[in-house]
């Protein structure tokens, strides 16, 4: 009897496995490709009839699209627009992470300016906007600015976040085979940090994609921002959605970059916690 | 002159006394448990001596020096291994010596000798978390061991395996001690393992040593099941469990 149970159980669990239903075997980039066209659809359905004043469907975006790329006009605020993003989300990176990593290891700079990156993190720094364009201008400079202040705050502040929760006993293993400062803080503390470095890199980008268009609205208008607000101000909905959805696109491709690069510089991470939601 | 000292230590938190005056000596080769309930102090006790932790007062020698913090004259197995989920195991055994300041091609070399040792090869190139527990803690044996310490501290490292691994993991720290003669010291709560790896078992309790009491069984100790069914084995087991039973009665009054 008890030899039969023990032979039966096994078989069973495998059945089980065996008959798995289609929300488990579906791929997922089938699913999700599924969903976004019956939502695009539903939107060229319903949108077409609503006031063009009002609202806008996907047809006429991509042919506002098409018009726009050969005038040359999207590429141009493309253009405009990625420099000082690029500059500031950079420039915030290079700072942000070896800011966060400093204030997590040592107790007194946490003390003297953790106050101010919790602080910056929490202001509406949009708002400074208007003083930022006295101080900088309303060019190159004060757009590199805004996304710098949007973005760096976020990734400072994970990174510090991410230091504390190194567990004591991985720095221990440094100090117990006498490490220097150095050799913990490169050899542990970094690569153990990089997860929560890679969240608030990702973090950075949304802010740093608000921090873009809502510095072209406000100073000299241009770039994809301005492409924007002088549609919208027109009544060209269609051509204001244009940019809207191309930064969009670009965020999106841009976060899924930084989770390549999380897989590329800490493969062992993925290894650790890689798993598909059921 | 014993190879270990533990002078007297103490070590407070506040009011509360973790130590409360440890002294004892190890002689070179030796291998000593410090057994006790939770809370007695063998963990500070021994975190002390790797220098984690600086005692209130007292003082600890190693061949004779004082030492105070780290140094690569004791080499420290961690409760749970420990080990840098970035590196391979190689690369985990070879920590120490490259904290040492040893280069390429020695540092491999000497981190592929110690791999061998603890019967690990195969598992060269894996990352922990493909790791067994008890090959994780082979591996942080491995690391503690490759920058040739004159002590081995251990906490204890076997607490959190399985019994059947446990019990392999003592015939290969037996036979590692066999061949490397090191000197050894390991926190335990494991009476059997007390007794089987131990030359003297150090029972704590309190913040201070109760009793020390020697294991005369020879070495080297190859044969565990002979071992275990010796008289004197049971007779030392009984021993170690009165002192800790009589030590938490006397606590409990």
């Amino acid at each position: 009897m008890t030899t039969d149970a023990e032979i039966q159980a096994p078989a069973r669990v495998e059945r089980r496995t065996g008959q798995a239903s289609w929300t488990t075997t579906v791929p997922a980039w089938v699913i999700t490709t599924i969903s976004v066209a019956v939502a695009t659809g539903l939107w060229e359905f319903f949108g077409r009839d609503v006031n063009p004043l009002l609202g806008t469907y996907p047809s006429a975006i991509i042919k506002a699209f098409f018009s726009m790329l050969q005038t040359g006009r999207l590429q141009d605020a493309l253009i405009q627009s990625s420099q000082p993003f690029i500059v500031g989300y950079i420039v915030a990176a290079i700072v942000g992470i070896p800011v966060g990593l400093l204030l997590g290891r040592y107790r007194i700079l946490e003390s003297a300016l953790g106050i101010y990156v919790t602080a910056g993190y929490a202001t509406p720094l949009i708002a400074l906007v208007p003083l930022l364009i006295l101080w900088f201008g309303l060019g190159f400079m004060v757009k590199a600015v805004v996304v710098f202040l949007l973005s760096f705050f976020p990734i400072c502040i994970n990174t510090w976040f991410g230091v504390k929760a190194v567990p004591k006993t991985m720095i221990e293993v440094g100090t117990a085979f006498c490490a220097s400062q150095t050799a913990i803080m490169r050899g542990i503390i970094l690569p153990a940090t990089i997860p929560y470095i890679m969240a608030g890199l990702r973090l950075g980008i949304g802010k740093a994609v608000i921090g873009i268009v809502i510095a072209e609205f406000l100073t000299a208008i241009s770039g994809l921002g301005g492409i924007i607000i002088t549609s919208a101000n027109s009544f060209r909905t269609a051509e204001m959605f244009v940019p809207v959805i191309l930064i969009m696109v670009l965020a999106v491709a841009l976060t899924a970059l930084v989770g390549w690069l999380e897989k590329y510089v800490a493969p062992w991470q993925s290894e650790i916690t890689g798993h598909d939601s059921v | 002159m014993a190879h270990l000292e533990v002078q007297n230590i103490t070590k407070s938190f506040g009011t509360h006394h973790a130590l409360d005056g440890v002294s004892f000596n190890v002689e070179k080769g030796d291998v000593v448990a410090l057994i006790g309930p939770s809370g007695c102090g063998k963990t500070t006790a021994l975190r002390i001596i790797m220098g984690l932790e600086t005692a209130t007062s007292g003082q600890v020698k190693v061949a004779g020096r004082p030492v105070s913090g780290c140094g690569h004259d004791r080499g420290m197995v961690f409760q749970h291994a420990e080990l840098l989920p970035w590196r391979n195991t190689l690369s985990n055994i070879g920590y120490g010596l490259e904290m040492k300041g040893m280069k390429e091609p020695e540092l491999s070399r000497t981190a592929m000798h110690y791999l061998e040792l603890v019967g690990l090869t195969l598992a060269k190139d894996r990352r922990p978390h493909q790791l067994s527990g008890g090959m994780k803690q082979r591996v942080g044996i491995a690391r503690a061991l490759a920058i040739d310490p004159e002590v081995l501290l251990m906490d204890e490292p076997f607490g959190a395996l399985d019994s059947q691994t446990r019990e392999g993991l003592h015939g290969e720290l037996l036979s590692i001690h066999a061949k490397t003669q090191k000197t050894i010291i390991f926190v335990t709560h494991d009476l059997d393992e007390a007794v089987m790896l131990a030359d003297r078992v150090a029972v704590m309790h309190g913040g201070k040593i109760s009793q020390i009491i020697p294991i005369e069984l020879e070495r080297p100790r190859l044969d565990m099941r002979a071992i275990r069914t010796s008289a004197e084995y049971s007779k030392k087991r009984t021993l170690i469990w009165e002192a800790l039973h009589d030590a938490g009665v006397s606590a409990a009054a």
